[in-house]
């Protein structure tokens, strides 16, 4: 099998893998990075949401082998107000589905400065992240949980 | 003493000595969540783990007359193909004893697993490959081939709910309950509505599928597992592979959710333990979501006859409901959707009944709120049709209909204020603004409604054991195998215990989730907070008494306890409830029976009034919640910010079934077909407004602390108030969940 190498939380890591194997099974099987979760290994519910160079991925879909080279966040790297807000704004229960919440939220505050529309953008280059923004562009996260609320009012507080 | 709405937020987290109940302390496991830290089940290293995957019958009743694993073991990596051919021989199911071992249903189903050539239903594991890596088990699962002598199954309940009978019910819920003659004073009724409501099959989808991970020392099982019943679950174990329990170790200390799916013993958890002794190391199985569906039960759908007969200025003299439910050939729990029905209204003469049919399906299990959740869509629509009959408003219906004492039991309630939970509701969300008839409310191209229901959900008290030391460097250490599947558990219960002690809450440090621990509750039923409370509170009581005693000695009565201890030379003092020596376990059954019948002398529940207004689009039916008001009765809190939570992430779960979650199943073959969340809906950040959760925070006097158990009741209710507020926008009753497009349209 080739030797994988990945950058992770600006550590190189070596594993031995399959072309096939994801880089969600790399970080939690391989490297033992348990922070990132699978919830359903097909791209639904976003828990193993990481950054990738800054942009928010779903771990699942993605080839580990694809990544050589790239600069990957996993929530063991992530140092930010979001995962305090979280705390203090009970944007969590069981836990799960937190990692990919708050790596989704990096990167979609990054998206929504850097001008990226979506679907409750009413004009292109919206100023503020409203909170129907925030719900629209965080939907690709499922908290079984229902956390909704908590979540959106720690984004809410951290974006402004 | 309406007490309130957003999530407080406490801007000095740090809590004053005497006074942590009541306090809006952060949850203390936050930060091992946002950090990556929590360890779940599947995520324990051990250096020679292996992985395991099962593999599904694909039929749904009948023999399996060869299975070819040649091509499996042939993948490289693979360790062990096991299957009831050479899978290592386990006992069979006992028959379980309610008050020893929580009864039958700790066993998600009866089947003895890979021990038999007999297939129950579509989806049950019938082999499980051991590799190496995840990668070599998943590809050779499908290389298993079966052959099977297929038998006629029941798998459409829609065809086979002709075939129900009469359901007998347990110790807590009567099949059958007649008060008077419904029939005929419903036939002579002045007013009555004669209603059919139907809800399909659910799922829990726990964002974390189940997941094992099972090490054999000698003798000794030590099992990582996602549930929320570790003591009945070590038992269980224990007694399946013919060990003592004290040698079989259960761990959960973060369980990813929970809601009913992760209390019984599902095949993952067994074939993880008997793949281990085989393969003589430790082994891991993790479920996909398609084996979750497959392999751990959910809710039974439902066929509810609800009929109400009134007087013309609202009183009811009729009151009847007829569901049928179903169970699984091989295990399946009565779904006690009347139960509502039974505890709400005032009726003269009632009659409910459950009915049951057996199919050869994955038996069914507990879902959050168990017969609330649809007997509250049920009774709360029907409800609302009612009061439209009578051109009364819904909420003034319910009222004119409060009952002094419990309509079937005549017990005294221990506590109801309902009523007040309706006025206050009522003026929070703006009621009064609502005009109500059908479709009289529009903004643009979106029709309005308002509706309203009624939440309800019994009090259940188990007993805890509990462990409490006080250490002369002034912390304490409580000690309960409980559970924390996100309601904070161990938070509150460490705030009791702070003020119970006298110390500080930050000097508590709670463990938990964990059969080694004094034993616990399982997590369900609401029950978990006041059963633990209770012994914490009788733990600390004694610990106070030996320290005041103690103080006498000393010279040191009125300092804080850790002076007493280091002015006596005493490192630690101890006070426990219970024990599980022979003796122990029996005088904590005794304590069960005991607590049980003494809660049985009132009808207790947590109750609440629902409020929403939603917006259906009138061109194309889309359905939007827009904003949403929950007013409970659900005694004294003890966290108001993990309280909240709890609440409104059940509403959350009541919208999803309200909107768009549903178990389909293949009527020819009965496979899940919902079996991803691609095909099964869950509600997501988009759908969810911001939710106004609100309580009265009247403690219940024959509860420990006021308490009254909150992690169901948001659920319930929540179905109604939408269908309710469907119908006044548009004019159109659905009397079918989910309320989908096609049905707004």
């Amino acid at each position: 099998m080739p030797e994988l190498r990945l950058r992770i939380n600006g550590e190189d890591h070596k594993a031995d893998v399959a072309p096939q194997v994801s880089l969600l099974d790399v970080l939690r099987e391989h490297l033992w990075l348990t922070g990132t979760k699978k919830g359903c290994d097909q791209g639904a519910c976003g828990a193993c949401t990481v950054l990738v160079d800054g942009r928010r991925i779903v771990s699942c879909l993605a080839l580990a082998v694809q990544y050589e080279g790239r600069e990957i966040t996993t929530i063991e790297g992530v140092d930010h107000p979001l995962q305090e807000a979280f705390v203090r704004h009970d944007g969590l229960q069981c836990g799960y589905c937190t990692p990919g919440q708050i790596c989704s939220a990096i990167g979609m505050l990054s998206e929504h400065a850097a001008g990226a529309p979506s679907a409750a953008t009413e004009a292109l280059a919206p100023e503020a992240l409203t909170p129907a923004e925030i719900r629209e562009r965080m939907s690709g996260n499922i908290c079984r949980c229902g956390a909704y609320n908590g979540i959106a009012e720690a984004i809410q507080e951290v974006a402004s | 003493m309406t007490t309130h709405a957003k999530t407080p937020v406490d801007p000095a987290p740090s809590v004053p000595v005497g006074g942590a109940v009541g306090r809006p302390v952060d949850r203390r496991d936050g930060h091992a969540k946002v950090t990556g830290a929590a360890r779940f089940s599947a995520e324990h290293h051990y250096p020679d783990l292996t992985y395991a995957t099962m593999v599904h019958a694909t039929i749904a009743r009948g023999t399996i007359t060869a299975i070819d694993t040649a091509a499996a073991v042939a993948v490289p990596g693979v360790v062990a193909v096991l299957t009831h051919l050479n899978a290592p021989r386990i006992r069979p199911v006992r028959k379980g004893n309610i008050v020893r071992d929580l009864g039958p249903s700790v066993s998600g189903t009866e089947v003895n697993y890979l021990n038999t050539d007999q297939v129950f239903w579509d989806g049950q594991p019938i082999a499980v490959v051991v590799a190496q890596t995840s990668v070599a088990a998943n590809e050779a699962a499908p290389l298993v081939t079966v052959t099977y002598r297929e038998q006629q199954a029941r798998v459409d309940f829609a065809a086979e709910q002709h075939n129900a009978t009469p359901a007998k019910g347990d110790l807590t819920f009567a099949g059958t309950k007649k008060k008077g003659d419904a029939e005929a004073a419903l036939a002579t009724a002045q007013v009555s509505v004669d209603l059919r409501y139907t809800t399909p099959g659910l799922q829990h989808n726990t964002i974390e599928p189940h997941a094992t991970i099972a090490v054999w020392s000698g003798d000794h099982l030590t099992v990582h597992d996602t549930t929320q019943s570790t003591d009945a679950s070590h038992k269980y174990l224990a007694w399946r592979f013919g060990v003592p329990a004290a040698q079989v170790r259960v761990r959960a200390e973060f369980v990813g959710g929970a809601f009913g799916g992760k209390f019984a013993v599902w095949p993952g958890t067994v074939i993880a333990a008997m793949a281990a002794k085989a393969v003589g190391r430790p082994v891991r199985l993790a479920l996909s979501r398609k084996a979750v569906s497959r392999a751990a039960g959910g809710r039974t759908a439902s066929t509810n006859r609800i009929a109400l007969g009134a007087t013309r200025d609202g009183r009811l003299t009729a009151l009847i409901q007829d569901s049928i439910t179903h169970v699984g050939s091989v295990g399946g729990l009565l779904e006690a959707t009347s139960s509502p029905a039974r505890h709400l209204y005032g009726a003269k003469n009632m009659l409910t009944r459950q009915n049951l049919v057996e199919m050869d399906l994955l038996p069914n299990t507990w879902l959050r709120a168990p017969g609330e959740a649809i007997g509250s869509f049920v009774l709360e629509s029907a409800m609302d049709e009612l009061a439209y009959e009578l051109a009364m408003d819904p909420i003034d219906l319910r009222m004119r209909n409060e009952p002094a004492t419990d309509p079937t039991s005549g017990k005294k309630f221990s506590q109801r204020m309902l009523r007040e939970a309706f006025e206050a509701g009522a003026e929070r969300f703006g009621w009064a603004d609502r005009n109500p008839s059908p479709r009289s409310m529009r903004d643009g191209e979106w029709l309005v409604g308002m509706g309203a229901a009624t939440a309800y959900h019994p009090v259940l008290r188990l007993v805890a054991d509990v462990k409490v030391r006080l250490s002369n460097d002034g912390t304490a250490l409580v000690q309960c195998g409980f559970h924390e599947m996100g309601m904070a558990a161990a938070t509150v219960q460490a705030q009791i215990a702070a003020d119970a002690l006298g110390i500080a809450y930050e000097k508590v440090r709670v463990e938990y989730g964990d059969s080694d621990l004094p034993p616990g509750p399982m997590a369900g039923n609401s029950n978990q907070t006041a059963t633990v409370a209770t012994s914490v509170l009788a733990a600390c009581a004694e610990l106070t008494r030996k320290v005041t005693a103690l103080a006498r000695k000393t010279g040191t009565t009125g300092q804080e306890p850790a002076a007493t201890l280091r002015a006596a030379h005493t490192p630690f003092l101890e006070a426990s409830v219970g024990s599980t020596s022979r003796l122990g376990s029996l005088r904590s059954q005794g304590r069960f029976l005991a607590t049980f019948l003494k809660d049985q002398r009132w009808s207790k529940a947590a109750r609440g009034a629902q409020f929403c207004e939603v917006r259906v689009n009138a061109d194309t039916g889309e359905l939007r919640i827009s904003r949403w008001l929950g007013m409970f009765d659900v005694g004294h809190i003890i966290n108001p910010k993990t309280a909240a939570s709890q609440l409104r992430g059940s509403i959350v779960m009541g919208i999803g079934m309200a909107m768009s979650e549903q178990t389909l199943v293949d009527p020819r073959n009965g496979r899940t077909m919902s079996a991803g969340l691609d095909s099964y809906y869950l509600p997501v950040h988009a759908d969810i407004p911001p939710i106004d959760v609100a309580w009265l925070n009247e403690p219940d006097k024959s509860m420990p602390l006021g308490i009254i158990g909150l992690g169901e009741v948001g659920m319930t209710g929540v179905a109604a108030a939408i269908a309710n507020a469907v119908y006044h926008a548009t004019g159109r009753r659905i009397r079918d969940l989910p309320i989908s497009l096609d049905k707004t349209l």
